[in-house]
């Protein structure tokens, strides 16, 4: 690999941008990899379908935080030239696409995060973004409801159905932490009027969660006290692999025009 | 795929944003009529807003029988009192 990679700025702003565009980058990546392996080819459309909205929000998050960087690049260096270390999304968005369970928990817990966030950015005052969220909520709303309904298809299914979610809602469980973890990013954003701190979602993402929860007829796993750190650059260790991917072609020939 | 009982077929019709009826687009299986309308919308209506979806199990539709087409439907054809065209509808008239 001979390309360069870019550091992006550390102003709060941008970084809060990357936070969110990452998020949505890291998780269309996951999601793409279901292409041609769901359970049921109306499902695997319906996977598909949504990394590629979350992809279409990475692309205006990621445009945007490059113009607010001011250093020249453009969404594609700053998706395929950003090392593990630049890279701010949650760990929660990283980890390997897992079983269908799996999938569905994971995305019931971020698309319920990004459609209340997108809720509130609707009204930042930066435009640009205030735009990206009036288009992106639907989105998310809709995310969120197939997920739910899975969600209670498999808890209230058979008992092979209900374990595996189970098992997945207690993988996942301590690394929702940190989508409520408030720092001082976040509350530059909530000084700028850029945006809401993250903590401030938590009681209206939990309601949403024990709703489903109590349909679905799953326990809550036990609370945990950790915190991943992905959003700092600190990710687990299948962070670099998924960009190895990811980034290979760019890599291998810089600047290639697509 | 899986066996018939737990995914059965479903017919889907569409209208569109601008369209005044539903139209027949295709068929899917899905476990239930939620699923199908949630599927419906993945796999024919690229999410334009404003449509209309109605899914129907594919079982509960009874259909013409081929073999009667000649009975069912040709005596209408050399009959033009049959068709109210010579009426001349005013402009405001649309989608008749």
């Amino acid at each position: 690999m001979s390309q360069a990679s870019i550091q992006v700025g550390t102003s709060p702003q941008v970084q809060y941008l990357l936070r969110i565009g990452d998020s949505c980058l890291i998780l269309a990546q996951r999601l793409g990899e279901w292409c041609g392996h769901a359970p049921i080819l109306e499902e695997d459309l319906a996977l598909a379908n949504m990394a590629l909205d979350l992809l279409g929000q990475a692309r205006a998050l990621l445009t945007h935080a490059a113009h607010l960087d001011g250093q020249g690049h453009d969404e594609d260096q700053l998706a395929f030239l950003r090392e593990e270390r630049q890279y701010l999304n949650p760990v929660l968005m990283e980890l390997p696409r897992g079983d269908f369970a799996f999938t569905q928990v994971r995305n019931f817990a971020v698309a319920t995060w990004l459609l209340l966030l997108w809720r509130r950015l609707q009204s930042s005052t930066d435009p640009e973004l205030a735009a990206i969220a009036a288009k992106a909520v639907k989105e998310s709303a809709y995310h969120q409801q197939h997920a739910a309904d899975w969600l209670v298809r498999l808890g209230d299914g058979t008992e092979e159905s209900a374990s595996r979610t189970s098992a997945a809602l207690a993988l996942c469980w301590p690394l929702f932490n940190e989508l409520f973890d408030a720092d001082a990013v976040d509350a530059a954003a909530v000084a700028s009027g850029l945006g809401p701190s993250w903590a401030e979602l938590r009681p209206e993402w939990t309601a949403h969660l024990n709703e489903v929860l109590t349909d679905a007829g799953l326990a809550h796993p036990k609370p945990s006290a950790y915190v991943s750190a992905g959003r700092r650059g600190v990710h687990s260790e299948h962070m670099g692999h998924l960009l190895a991917e990811l980034q290979y072609l760019q890599r291998a020939y810089p600047g290639g025009k697509w | 795929m899986s066996s018939e009982n737990e995914w059965p077929l479903w017919e889907v019709f569409v209208r569109s944003k601008a369209g005044l009826d539903h139209k027949h687009c295709g068929s899917l299986h899905a476990a239930d009529a939620k699923m199908a309308v949630q599927m419906a919308r993945e796999v024919y209506t690229r999410r334009q807003e404003g449509t209309s979806i109605w899914v129907v199990l594919s079982n509960q539709i009874v259909a013409s029988d081929p073999g009667e087409k000649g009975m069912y439907f040709d005596p209408m054809e050399d009959k033009v009192y049959r068709h109210p065209t010579f009426y001349e509808l005013p402009d405001a008239i649309n989608h008749m």
